[in-house]
């Protein structure tokens, strides 16, 4: 069967049934800007930025949210679209606290980014006051309702992407706000702090309290890595600025997909503990006493070869670990095997 | 793991993450994936929420259990009875696949003739469930093909883990559901590496990919490569050689990333042994309860802080990269094994992750020989991946081809936990991890935030044993085992059915270690953390 087609700014293009028209623009290389869209996602059509006009119909369509329909004649550009899109940035910017100065996602923000594509430089419109205190006592996520735009990209992480369903729209009109249930917050709620919505928060709203301050967007180099924690491997960008990770942001990895959990996401500073052990330790009347690699290495060398040399190698086992990389497990059981010669090794593959 | 190596010829996790969210039935048994796997329990999540089927067993009321729409509450280590009465009712009321069971598998008679003793009355009776509940399950999980079996811990802590492994492979062989997309059996690895740690041969019978020590032909595979005469006999396992320390026949251990006197079972016993022990060497990037006992610390690079590979789970060997220096002097591991090994007369020319696993490791395991670090930028390789050419294999034994030719069924009778319920200690302990914190908090405990979220164990307890009792919810309880006891808060919570504790290892104080039996499944030798006797008493 013949796919279905429509015309795309006077083009025709096929699609699929099913797809949006912001999913077949994107599948023909046209860029329409979105805020709310999260991919995968029920699409909520909240922030009317991915507006484009479809012909006879009565008002421009959210694109995120329209089916595409056979026959469809579509403009993603035009002048009433730009007029528009213009109009709502203007009044999302207008709508609360979108000063960019010390903000967390200067750099990184897409409202920002809207703001600078369309060259707003100022804004007719008076914003309200703030109205929701910002939420600032739960340990790992700061929640500033003050630059909140509602597009519902946080709930839908939470609902679609994780289902751990911690997150909803509360109150109505003006006085709408993104709330757990009751409204508390996150650290006495259903929340399990996986912190997918600061993921998907495309402004300052949402920011990981201990990255607060601590660089940039684009003064951090990404280094992307896998999670030290459980089996399932899933793959993150570790943001670095200088010698320090300062947050850790999810890659799109084959076993996770933009995911991450609490302990991946937040459990990353163990390694710049001030309690890091940093040179060798020989035990001395009970005691610890610092001493140089050299000696360290050459006391285990030859603490081996008199237990070889009295009791034979099988007197001496090592224990590998899970937690490090292949190339140390295989060294450390190389070591054993052809080093000191036996093959007592194991490690906790039980646990 | 040495379960599913002897139903199928290989050792792992049958197929991959990303299966399921597109899997149309999921059947979860002894897993608490929300917590210990959240990002798997997104997916399983996912797969409900677009219409699949989900069968959670447990004897806790999980958070994926919140999800299922069958939840199966069975009795601590009452598996092998529930799985032999699920097949009893599949081939009575003939639901099994016969063509696969014929063209794939070995075994099916004596299996029959084992189920057949599981009548669902009896199978009930010791899972502690209904027998409509579990003839329910059975007509469930044979309704929907290819269903998918996903398992954890919950299988294999036991002392008949081994048994519950091979269950779990006899059941998904009869139902003709491994080797396809969406089915097979799934152990979920507890640790970022475990996968690899086997993978590379920390194990004291094979040397890297699951080459045996024993057979000739490989061992004089490794001498040539590795330029020495290799011991003949497999080396001990970890119980053995905390025998060996306590004994005295070990006189050296060396342990390497590893809080053992937090996590073994029985932590009295093991610091016995770590105390008994002549010369006991540790790596490690913290100061612990085990290298306390330690006669030389090595100061080891961190997660972050050097190149390197993980395998997660589903048999993917993705990067590990560097992306800043470690603190003071501390040294990749490697390099201090490499130092040592020189101080020992052997001088090994691989210096860095990358050479180690190009030069060394993809030359020796057959299956790892097509992975190298240049096709692992960025989405990693499933292994089995034989050679350059090959994109890795994401469902194992595929189409019911077996690695080990066919499929073997196993006959098995359940057996029950080694220490059960009695008079003076009248409730059943299990243990395992909770969300916010990971083993025994050498890195969680030094995270920001992650305390506030969790900041001391607790004896979950159920509702109806906390009304007994006389406790509420945050009342100091005396949880005390034969091995010894422990104060700690109650969590009065509907989680936990009654007769049963649930504790954690993640915190020193309450560790529920002090308590565990340290018994061993006499294959695998894991140890029976899910299910000991207790008593709690107001404290």
């Amino acid at each position: 069967m013949a796919k279905p087609t429509l015309t795309l700014n006077g083009k025709p293009v096929e699609f699929e049934p099913g797809q949006t028209i912001l999913e077949v623009a994107l599948n023909n290389g046209v860029e329409i800007p979105t805020l709310c869209y999260l991919k995968d996602a029920t699409p909520t059509g909240a922030c009317r930025v991915c507006l484009v006009e479809v012909k006879g119909a009565r008002t421009l369509v959210a694109s995120c949210a329209m089916p595409a329909g056979p026959g469809m004649e579509v403009t993603t550009d035009s002048q009433a679209v730009h007029t528009s899109r213009r109009l709502n940035i203007e009044l999302l910017l207008a709508s609360g606290n979108h000063n960019c100065l010390t903000c967390e996602a200067n750099g990184r923000c897409k409202l920002q980014a809207l703001a600078y594509k369309y060259g707003i430089t100022d804004i007719r419109f008076k914003g309200q006051t703030q109205q929701y205190a910002t939420e600032d006592e739960n340990p790992l996520i700061v929640r500033d309702f003050s630059r909140c735009i509602l597009c519902g990209r946080c709930v839908q992480a939470c609902n679609d992407v994780q289902v751990n369903r911690a997150i909803g729209y509360g109150y109505r009109g003006a006085a709408s706000k993104i709330v757990t249930t009751g409204d508390r917050p996150y650290h006495h709620s259903d929340c399990v702090f996986c912190g997918q919505c600061l993921e998907a928060c495309p402004v300052g709203a949402l920011v990981e309290k201990k990255a607060k301050g601590q660089g940039r967007s684009y003064e951090l180099k990404q280094v992307r890595t896998t999670c030290p924690y459980c089996g399932v491997g899933c793959q993150m960008l570790l943001h670095v600025k200088g010698d320090r990770i300062v947050k850790v942001t999810a890659a799109q990895g084959p076993a996770n997909k933009g995911r991450l959990c609490v302990k991946g996401r937040f459990g990353y500073d163990f390694v710049h503990s001030p309690e890091r052990l940093t040179t060798p330790l020989i035990k001395e009347d009970g005691q610890f006493r610092e001493a140089s690699w050299d000696e360290a290495l050459g006391l285990v060398a030859k603490k081996f070869k008199e237990i070889k040399k009295e009791h034979g190698a099988g007197a001496i086992a090592g224990l590998s670990s899970a937690r490090t990389t292949n190339e140390e497990n295989y060294l450390f059981q190389k070591l054993f095997r052809a080093g000191i010669g036996t093959n007592n090794v194991d490690h906790c593959a039980r646990l | 793991m040495a379960g599913l190596a002897a139903s199928f010829g290989s050792g792992a996790m049958t197929n991959s993450f990303a299966e399921f969210d597109q899997a149309k039935l999921l059947l979860v048994i002894g897993s608490n994936t929300t917590e210990a796997h959240p990002v798997a329990g997104a997916f399983i999540k996912r797969a409900v929420q677009k219409g699949a089927q989900l069968i959670v067993v447990d004897p806790r009321f999980t958070g994926i259990a919140e999800h299922a729409q069958t939840f199966v509450p069975i009795k601590v280590g009452s598996d092998v009875a529930f799985l032999n009465g699920l097949m009893h009712v599949i081939i009575k009321e003939n639901l099994q696949d016969q063509a696969y069971v014929d063209a794939h598998t070995t075994g099916f008679n004596e299996l029959k003739a084992k189920v057949a003793e599981y009548t669902p009355k009896k199978a009930a009776k010791i899972a502690g469930i209904s027998e409509e509940l579990l003839v329910r399950v059975a007509r469930q999980v044979a309704s929907v093909k290819p269903a998918m079996l996903i398992y954890t811990l919950g299988i294999t802590e036991h002392t008949c883990g081994v048994n519950n492994v091979r269950s779990c492979a006899n059941l998904q062989m009869l139902l003709g559901n491994v080797g396809y997309d969406c089915g097979g059996v799934n152990p979920l690895r507890g640790q970022n590496n475990v996968q690899g740690a086997c993978d590379m041969g920390a194990l004291p019978n094979v040397y890297p990919g699951y080459q045996k020590v024993e057979d000739k032909a490989a061992r004089a595979k490794f001498e040539e490569a590795w330029g020495v005469k290799l011991p003949k006999k497999n080396g001990l396992m970890m119980p053995q050689m905390f025998e060996g320390m306590a004994d005295g026949s070990i006189k050296a251990l060396w342990v390497f990333g590893e809080n053992l006197a937090n996590t073994e079972p029985d932590i009295r016993h093991v610091e016995h042994c770590l105390e008994s022990v002549e010369f006991l060497i540790c790596n490690d990037i913290f100061p612990t309860e085990t290298t306390r006992f330690a006669d030389v610390i090595f100061p080891a690079a961190a997660w972050s802080e050097d190149d390197g590979t993980f395998s997660n789970s589903e048999r993917r060997v993705q990067r590990v990269r560097k992306a800043v220096e470690p603190p003071g002097e501390a040294k990749p591991n490697w390099w201090i094994f490499r130092e040592v090994a020189a101080r020992l007369g052997k001088e090994w020319k691989s210096k860095s992750g990358q050479e180690i696993w190009d030069k060394e490791v993809s030359k020796l395991a057959p299956a790892l020989g097509g992975i190298k670090y240049s096709r692992l930028e960025n989405d990693g390789l499933q292994w089995p991946c034989p050679d350059t050419k090959h994109s890795g294999t994401t469902c194992l034994h595929k189409d019911g081809c077996f690695t080990c030719g066919m499929g073997n069924f196993q006959a098995l009778d359940w057996t029950p936990p080694a220490e059960v319920p009695d008079k003076k200690y009248p409730l059943v302990l299990s243990t395992g991890r909770r969300l916010y914190h990971y083993h025994t908090r050498t890195q969680t405990g030094r995270c920001g935030g992650l305390n506030d979220l969790l900041g001391q164990e607790t004896a979950d307890i159920s509702l109806a044993d906390a009304a007994l009792l006389g406790v509420a919810d945050g009342d100091l309880v005396r949880v005390s085992s034969r091995r010894g006891q422990v104060v700690v808060k109650a969590k009065v919570t509907p989680q936990v059915p009654q007769g049963m504790v649930w504790m954690a290892f993640h915190f020193r104080e309450g560790n529920a270690n002090w308590l565990t039996n340290p018994v061993y499944d006499p294959i695998s030798l894991t140890a029976e953390y899910k299910a000991c006797a207790v008593k709690v008493e107001k404290a």
